[in-house]
């Protein structure tokens, strides 16, 4: 069930890159898109009650596989902060393309920004 | 000697960020040393051929820790990457004068370079996501660099699709790693191979195909591709057209299809498809632009088909478990012309550039008889012309001859006859740009254009003398079985990619 959340947060934010007219809402959906996979990614190292994943001296003196079958995966976590930081870069550039685009063009709207055809 | 392999990333990453400290006075100094890293990472690239290793970053072993690996194909791959890169950025000395921050130009340069070396190094797939990323980014930046109407739009559009082709990368590497429990590409192909495909890996494979199609604008997913390479300034257009869709695109793809999920009788389809669809539809939409830079973008859509449609066709005979020579041929085929195409491409974007530098314009109704005036871009531009349109004794025929005799004895014979056909509109739109550019009446206005000296001219030369001589790649069996060789053996290999990277 969640999962399919998920998967519908990831198919609005396709749609509303693809569909929408201005240029700000297809840089929102294209947010919504790459948050929905970060998302996913989290969900996939959850655990319901699971443990944060820092292992001190007794339990590693204990053994780890109780440790393991606890903890949820740290893995995901690692990957989503590195898939924010790259999507931070990618958006700010976004919306300064677009604030160009607003002085040169005077407009929003990308059926107005034609020039290129053919 | 061995170079360690975090040289070919780290030192254009490192120097791309000291180059603005240089400020406005050190421009010259910026120039200058941009230049030797290219220059360097060329020769560290022609001392790799011929060797496999891994490097462990940390002395993590390897599905702890981050790995890269070099093998023949990443080594192909590295030598296309540095041979342009060091034109482009030799032509950009003279070329990038007319604006006004070419310190930042030069830094987006060195970190595009260093993502696309990053790509084709990387052995577990979320870094190569991070330097797709990389390149991607310092890419959409670089084409909006002139910040004109048209440059801002074209990079915009790119920058939509390209973040979207992103997106559903990281979500199949997302769904890998549910599935497989690693991100290594060696332990995910071990585990397919243990384990078979289920439907979430089937899921993914679809979206590393789309993905990486976006990126390489194979033809249903290229409508960002006519906009943005002409937008861009001439070095960057050499690049991209060069070896950015090569290295993001179709290497990404096939390292993928063939080393991680293995080929199968349907996916090889899905590659052949895509590259007739490429190649034909590509060629027809450029015999119609007037646009020079235009034209020539369209006809890199149409000549990474050929690429593509040479590695399907060798997919395929792999996947009926046909003879292995036969699809070897086919890939040898396609890699040749990967190579190839990075040549002849990036020459031509940089006489479109050397032409556009002197006249002032790209339409070519508004251009003629300049070879008069403009001698040695002439020679070079009639040479890579000649080149792509596959005429002997230049690269692009030999590339042509080997798709096309591979199509033949797989009996693909329609393919055979559609790739000759393809050739020839190619060269017709060449004949046409020769027609309208070079000959023919030279306008009023255009007397007194000179001819570019300096930098630019040796870039162009150079490029020029590699397409007349890289025949010899495949004539001279030295040559092919240092380098070209065990790029194709990695694709025959297939799935024992793993047991090779493990075993390294």
């Amino acid at each position: 069930m969640p999962y399919s959340l998920c998967f519908l947060l990831f198919m609005l934010g396709l749609y509303c890159a693809v569909v929408k007219k201005n240029m700000v809402k297809i840089v929102i959906g294209i947010m919504v898109m790459e948050y929905a996979v970060n998302l996913f990614l989290i969900m996939l190292g959850y655990r319901t009650g699971g443990t944060a994943p820092i292992i001190d001296k007794g339990q590693l003196e204990a053994g780890t596989g109780q440790f393991i079958s606890s903890s949820v995966d740290p893995l995901p976590q690692a990957l989503v902060l590195t898939a924010i930081v790259i999507s931070l870069g990618s958006l700010a550039l976004l919306i300064s393309i677009c604030i160009r685009v607003y002085d040169k063009y005077g407009t929003f709207d990308i059926t107005q920004i034609r020039r290129l055809k053919g | 000697m061995s170079i360690p392999l975090p040289f070919f990333i780290a030192i254009p990453l490192v120097v791309g960020f000291l180059l603005p400290a240089f400020g406005k006075k050190g421009k010259a100094v910026a120039t200058v040393l941009a230049n030797l890293v290219t220059v360097l990472l060329l020769v560290f690239a022609v001392a790799s051929i011929g060797k496999t290793e891994v490097y462990e970053i940390g002395k993590w072993s390897i599905p702890l820790g981050i790995n890269l690996v070099l093998d023949g194909l990443s080594s192909l791959l590295l030598l296309a990457i540095s041979v342009v890169s060091a034109a482009a950025m030799l032509f950009s000395v003279r070329y990038m004068e007319r604006y006004t921050a070419k310190i930042k130009y030069l830094s987006l340069f060195l970190l595009m370079v260093a993502g696309m070396n990053g790509v084709v190094l990387s052995g577990d797939i979320f870094n190569l996501f991070v330097f797709l990323e990389i390149a991607s980014i310092a890419s959409y930046a670089l084409v909006g660099f002139g910040c004109e109407n048209e440059e801002l739009e074209a990079s915009f559009k790119y920058m939509v699709l390209g973040s979207i082709a992103s997106i559903l990368v990281l979500f199949a590497i997302a769904l890998v790693y549910g599935n497989t429990g690693t991100l290594n590409m060696a332990y995910i192909s071990k585990t397919i191979q243990n384990s078979g495909l289920n439907a979430g890996l089937k899921f993914a494979l679809a979206l590393f195909i789309v993905g990486f199609g976006l990126k390489a604008a194979l033809v249903p997913f290229h409508a960002w591709l006519p906009d943005a390479h002409p937008s861009a300034p001439a070095p960057i257009s050499a690049m991209l057209s060069g070896v950015l869709i090569k290295s993001l695109g179709v290497y990404s793809l096939v390292r993928i299809v063939f080393n991680v999920f293995g080929v199968s009788v349907s996916v090889s389809w899905v590659l052949v498809a895509l590259g007739v669809l490429s190649m034909v539809i590509g060629v027809f939409l450029a015999v119609g632009q007037w646009d020079l830079k235009r034209l020539l973008a369209y006809h890199s859509i149409s000549q990474m088909g050929y690429v593509v449609l040479g590695i399907g066709i060798g997919a395929l005979i792999l996947a009926r478990n046909g003879k292995v020579e036969w699809a070897a041929l086919a890939i040898l085929g396609g890699l040749f012309h990967l190579v190839n195409h990075a040549v002849f491409k990036s020459l031509l974007f940089l006489t479109s550039g050397s032409v556009e530098m002197s006249t002032g314009t790209r339409q070519l109704k508004e251009m003629g008889g300049l070879v008069e005036r403009l001698p040695f871009t002439r020679t070079t531009c009639t040479v890579a012309s000649a080149s792509i349109a596959g005429i002997p004794p230049f690269n692009g025929f030999w590339s042509k001859l080997i798709l096309v005799v591979a199509a033949i004895q797989a009996g693909f014979l329609y393919l055979a006859a559609v790739t000759v056909i393809v050739s020839l509109v190619t060269l017709i739109s060449f004949l046409k740009i020769q027609r309208y550019v070079f000959l023919g009446e030279l306008p009023e206005n255009l007397r007194q254009v000179k001819e570019n000296k300096g930098s630019m001219l040796v870039a162009m030369i150079s490029l020029a003398c590699l397409c007349v001589l890289m025949g010899l790649l495949v004539l001279v069996p030295g040559l092919k079985q240092a380098i070209l060789d065990p790029a194709v053996k990695v694709l025959t290999d297939g799935l024992n990619y793993s047991a090779d990277v493990m075993a390294m």
